[in-house]
Formats: structure tokens, sequence, C-alpha cells
């Protein structure tokens, strides 16, 4: 009865805490404000919608059942499904799911001052994405761990799964499109940070055949081996900055990297992926997870200081980094750190066939979104302890400020954001860069702010190798995240043409591989394209479009779960999953048709094309940007088209969904639950495999 | 206080052996004695060829 009692009283003080720094962020006008009443207010915010919000769905909704055997136990097959511990199994997810978007997302949004974006973090993780990962994951164990699409396809029918399918093949292709921009302007005319990036390949690929040959299987001495190579690889991308004669090799603009990209992902796509992909893998993940609790533990101990406001006048649409106002975008930059779709993909692939026991679920879906959402405070506090100035110069693309250092800041200036060319230059100085204005795509101002971070943590006089080195984090796992996502596209078109031509569907028969991993590398590459020629640094059109078919995916996921909710009888509870998909459904409609139907040209893609082609006609542009506005003026139109595309999928799934309800409610029939039937678990409740 | 300290040390070593896959190999033989101990296991180098190709054939990353 005591022991109720405390832990009654311990959750008050947390929920009070909690509710004392949101509403300490939220209403702070004016003043900068430490960073550790963003921690404080992101944690209690998790711990208490985990012990109660997650254990209600877990308990009373879900019904999860820990004496029912999971597939792990049923169907142990020694490798792919085998019950494990959670806390392994925890890893294994958290680093599956944890990519680079928690971190650009944020950094972008900021440009609305930090309120919009770390409530949406926190309040979309805890009701919405959190919920989809815990939900998809459940439905997938009681299903032997289908995958979304198949779960579409068995619960809603062929149209749901098709519609699965495709979108989630398209959202592949932005998504590889986007980062690989992010990576693009990391390195565009910085040759330290493309050199470090450069040699990545080769330690990734000496890793791997280490792993392969020298020492079969011996997986952390590899992945020390490469670290130590990778952090040398830093210093030594410094060192070739600096000799006059290597510096050029790596000195180039954007377009020539771009192309160095797409030939690395094809490259990527065909070599066997214990060469390049799966050492890739292991060093993106050390250095993931090393620098994120380097990044947790800095900002704890330094309690840097906020400055970016808590609201900028950007709210109107009128943002120098992208178009459009709050509502809808800021829902549609945030994406992964408070909803992401993909994570539906990994909840229902690898990690239901690995848990051990039901009651796993609330900690690794729950928890492990949660954990994701965290990374995207932290991202938002980087961005926002920059002076919002220096935010803004490093972001906002030439097109918008001017492409001369003193226009830049004079503009800047005027916003209320002062800046001076000088701060900027020794800015730049001290991170061993030639410039840091116009450096749109989030990764060169995160890098900044985690510099200064650690930098005061650690000692200021590596601030050059700190930035360098969190160049290379993101870009090490971007360019995983782009092999990983290449392979994976090519496995689903593999899949699609071998229903026309069953030799195309073998994974395994060169050509194949050759002509599908070419169709997804063109593909994305396209995208990239055309974001590295846009005059407004291509992240204000990418980035929204990506935003969208990611939150289009999750309104998928929310879909199929409501709909197995409502047709295994627990109508009452639907909301949880309703409520979510309903938001979602409302931000990317009205996203997509602003992206349509506006008549700012920084926003609508129509009009962005209309009006290109009347300065075209009236002979009004130099000639450099008339010769490639022809292409510019079919990519906004095709952009367009996809958009619309976007949320036709989105329309066709949410009403198979609806019309499904409908009929189940009126005892029509419905395709059946697929659910596996119960059977009692054996596993011995070994006390070593539950903690 | 020692033998504590030494215990905790050891039981980290082994999840950190379990969470990068490490030690997959000897969880593979302990599997495959218990269940298949009529055949012969696989070397290291070739289970870990196996389980390596496994691995990537399906979504492992996302954004």
């Amino acid at each position: 009865m005591n022991n109720k009692i405390y832990s009654t009283l311990v959750w008050i003080a947390v929920a009070l805490l909690g509710a004392a720094a949101v509403g300490g962020i939220a209403l702070n006008r004016g003043e900068s404000i430490n960073a550790l009443w963003f921690v404080t207010a992101a944690l209690c915010v998790y711990a208490v919608a985990y012990r109660f919000y997650a254990a209600w769905i877990s308990s009373k909704v879900l019904l999860i059942d820990p004496t029912r055997a999971t597939p792990a136990e049923r169907l142990n097959n020694g490798h792919d499904y085998m019950p494990t511990n959670r806390w392994i199994v925890f890893g294994h997810h958290f680093a599956a799911i944890a990519g680079p978007g928690p971190l650009v997302g944020p950094t972008l949004a900021a440009q609305f001052g930090y309120l919009p974006g770390t409530l949406w973090i926190l309040i979309g993780a805890v009701l919405g994405g959190c919920v989809q990962d815990m939900v998809t994951l459940f439905f997938s164990m009681r299903r032997d761990g289908k995958s979304l699409g198949q779960m579409a396809r068995d619960e809603l029918g062929a149209i749901g799964g098709i519609a699965a399918l495709v979108a989630t093949l398209l959202i592949m292709i932005i998504l590889i499109a986007v980062l690989g921009l992010v990576v693009v302007n990391a390195m565009k005319h910085s040759p330290w940070a493309a050199a470090t990036v450069a040699a990545t390949i080769p330690i990734a690929m000496l890793v791997g055949l280490y792993m392969r040959n020298i020492r079969p299987g011996r997986v952390l001495e590899g992945s020390l081996l490469g670290i130590v190579l990778l952090l040398l690889a830093v210093a030594g991308g410094g060192w070739i900055d600096h000799q006059p004669d290597l510096r050029v090799l790596f000195d180039h603009p954007g377009l020539p990297l771009a192309w160095a990209v797409i030939a690395y992902g094809f490259a990527a796509a065909i070599l066997p992926v214990w060469l390049l992909l799966a050492p890739r893998d292991y060093l993106s993940t050390y250095m993931k997870l090393g620098t994120v609790i380097l990044l947790a533990l800095a900002i704890v101990w330094m309690q840097p200081h906020v400055k970016m406001p808590a609201l900028t006048q950007f709210v109107d649409g009128s943002g120098p980094i992208f178009g459009g106002k709050l509502f809808p975008f800021v829902f549609i930059t945030i994406a992964c750190g408070a909803i992401s779709g993909f994570h539906a993909l990994i909840a229902s692939g690898t990690t239901p066939k690995l848990l051990s026991n039901e009651r796993d679920i609330r900690m690794i879906g729950y928890g492990g979104m949660a954990l994701e959402s965290f990374v995207a405070i932290m991202a938002m506090i980087a961005a926002s302890v920059l002076d919002p100035g220096v935010f803004f110069a490093i972001n906002s693309p030439a097109g918008v400020v001017g492409k001369e250092a003193a226009d830049a800041v004079a503009k800047i200036s005027a916003w209320g954001f002062p800046v001076a060319v000088d701060q900027m230059a020794l800015l730049a100085q001290q991170m061993g860069e030639a410039t840091l204005f116009a450096r749109t795509g989030g990764a060169p101002s995160l890098a900044v702010g985690m510099a200064s971070i650690f930098g005061s943590a650690f000692g200021q006089g590596m601030l050059s190798m700190w930035y360098h080195f969190a160049i290379m984090f993101e870009a090490i796992f971007i360019l995983t995240t782009l092999d990983a996502g290449t392979r994976v596209g090519r496995f689903m078109l593999q899949d699609m043409l071998g229903n026309i031509w069953p030799k195309l569907g073998q994974t395994s028969w060169y050509p194949s591989v050759l002509l599908t991993s070419g169709m997804v590398v063109a593909a994305w590459g396209y995208f990239l394209y055309i974001g590295v020629i846009d005059p407004n640094g291509g992240i204000n059109i990418l980035w929204p479009l990506f935003g969208i078919s990611n939150q289009i995916l999750a309104a998928i996921a929310l879909c199929v779960a409501t709909g197995i909710m409502v047709k295994s009888g627990k109508l009452k509870y639907a909301w949880i999953t309703g409520l979510p998909l309903a938001w979602l459904v409302t931000i990317t409609s009205s996203a997509v048709w602003e992206k349509l139907a506006s008549d700012d040209i920084r926003i609508g893609f129509l009009s962005a094309a209309h009006s290109m082609a009347d300065k075209l006609a009236a002979g009004t542009l130099p000639p450099e940007k008339a010769a490639v506005a022809p292409t510019l003026i079919f990519n906004l139109q095709l952009d367009a088209a996809l958009a619309l595309f976007f949320a036709a999928m989105l329309w066709i799934i949410v009403l198979d969904m609806l019309r499904i309800c409908i009929r189940h409610l009126g005892n029509k029939p419905v395709p059946p639950l697929s659910e596996a039937p119960h059977q009692p678990s054996e596993l011995e409740e070994a006390a070593w495999q539950r903690d | 206080m020692a033998t504590r300290l030494n215990e905790l040390l050891r039981r980290c070593w082994k999840l950190v052996r379990e969470l990068s896959g490490d030690d997959a190999y000897e969880r593979y033989l302990l599997h495959h004695a218990a269940c298949h101990a009529e055949a012969e296991p696989l070397s290291r180098a070739k289970y870990f060829r196996q389980r390596e190709q496994a691995k990537w054939e399906g979504i492992r990353r996302c954004c």
C-alpha cells in the first residue's frame, strides 16, 4: 500500500515537472532559455505517456497476452525468427528506425522558431508516432511478422495492398534524393568534408574485407578498426584542406558532387553487400549511437542557451528556407521526429520476428519511437543554440538572400536577426570552411550547432574537428540509408516486374540486378539533379515532398491499424489510431492542396512553373537561367503531379478502409482477420532473458 | 564488491557482443547443437556470409 502511495506521488511530481517545463518553454518570450528545460520537458512527457497511455493501450486496447507464444517462439529457426532478449531487440529496432530525418527536419523547422517544432515533436510522438509504431508492431507480430503491404492486402483488400506498395517505393525515391541533396550541400566547395566523406568508402570496404576474409565474423574488431580509421579520416581531411595541390581535387560545386553521389549509389547497389553496405552499416550504427549519447551528455553538462525566439515572423509563410505557413508545413517538415511512416516498415519486418514475449511491445514499439523523438529534440536544441542571424545565414539559399555576403547579411539583419560579415567569416574559419553562407540542407547548421556544444564541453580549440566530425557522422548514415534504400527499391521493383516477366523477378539474376538498380538510381538521381540545379537550393522543393510522402505512408499504416481495430470489434477504441490518422489526412491533404494551388511561387509548384514560363517568354531571365528554365518548368510540373498522386493514394486507401469498416459494422462480409491462432507460450521465464 | 563489478562488466560485454552480432556464430552453434545435431554445422566464415546476405534482403534502415 505504501509503495502505491509512493509511486503515485512520484508520478504526480513527474507530471508537474513536465507541465512546468513545457509551460516554461511555451511561455518564454524575448529571453534566451536554458536547453535543459527542453530535455526535462521531453523526458517527463515521454515518461508519463509511456507509463500511462502506452500501458493503457497495451492492456486495455491491444490486450497484450504474456502467456501467448510469439512467432519467434513458434517459428524459431535460429536466424530471422528467434526469441531475443528485449534490450537486444530494442537496440536493433532503434538502430533501424533512427536515421537522418529527425536531425534534418527539426533543423529546418527552426525557421518558425523553436516552439512549434518542439511541441509537435513531443505531442506528435506520444499520441501519433509511438502509437503507430507500437500497434503496427503488435498487429504484425500477431500475423507472424507480415509486412505492412501484406497486412494491407489481407485486411483491406487488393487496392490497399497495391497503394501501400507503390507509396513505399515512391517515398523511398524521394527520401534518397533529398538525403543525397543534404550530403551534396554539406560537401559543396568544402574539400575537408568531401575528402572525409570520400574516405569513408574505402574504409568501409576495408572493414568488409576484414570481417569476411581476414577475421570472419569478428564484428566488434572490424568495427573498432573502422571507427579508428574514420576518426583519422576526419583529421586527414583537415590535412588535405591545407595542401594547395590536394585540396583542389576535392573542391567541387554541387553538380559534379551530385553525379559522384549518383555513381556511388549505383556502385553500392550492384556490389555485394559484404563489401560496402554491411560494413558501412556497422560503422554508421556505432557512430550514430555514440554521437547521440555524446550530444545528450554535452547538452546536460553544458546546458547551452537557446537563442532562437519561440516564434519568428516566418509563421506567415515567408520563411527563407522553405515557403509555407506554420499550418500545415511545420508538421510536414518535422515528419520523422514526430510520426514516421517508414517505421511501420521496420515494425512490420524484422522486429516482430524477434520478440520473445508480447509484453515487450510497449518498450520496443512505443519506447523506441520516444527515443527517436528525443533525438529530434536534441537536433532542435542544436539548431536553436546558434544566433538566429547565423542560423538564417547558413540556411538561407542564395536565391532568396543574394549571392554576395554583404547582401545576405543586410537582408537577414533587416528581418531582425542581426549578423555581420566578419562574424560569419570568423565562424567559417573556426569551422575550417571557406564559407558558411547558403549551406541549405540542415547538415552544416546542425554541425555548427553540435560543434559549438561539443566545443564548449570538450575544448574550443578543436571546433573545426568537431564540425567535420559532425558532417562525417551525418554523411555516413545518410549514405547508408542511400545504399540500403536503393537496394530495397530494387527488390520492390524486381518483385513488381517479376509479375510481367518472371526472370526479372529473380533477385540474383545479374542483368535484372543491373537494370532495376539502374532504374531506381535514375529515379532518385533525377530528383537529386533537379534539387541541385534549383536556384533556391532544392530543399524548398524536395523536403516538403519527402515530408508529405512520409506522412502519407504513416497514414497508410494507421489505416491498416484502424481497419483491424474495427474488424476485431474494438470500435470504441479505434480513436487511438483514428485520431492521428484524421490529423495526418488533414495536414497532408492541405499541404498537397497548397503545393498545387498556392499563388505564392515559393509554395505552389504550378504557380512557380507559370511564373517562370512567363519570364522566359518575356525574355527577362539572364541567359544562364534561361538555359535551364525549360527543365525547371518541367520539374515543377512533375513535382505537382507527384504530390497529386501521393494524395490520391492516400484517399484511395482511407476510403477503402472506411468501406471495410462500414461493411463490417453493417454485418456484410469483409476479408477475415488474418491473426495467427493462439498458442500458449512454453518459454521459460528465465531471469537472464527477461532483463 | 569486486565480484559484483566483475559480474556487471561481464554482462555489459555480453550485451555489447550480442547487440553487435559479434557472438552470432557461437549462438548459432548452440542452436544447431540443440535442434539439428545430426547435421554438420557451417564454418564460421560460411555462416557469416550467409547471415549477412540474408540480413540485407529486406528493409533494414529508414529515414
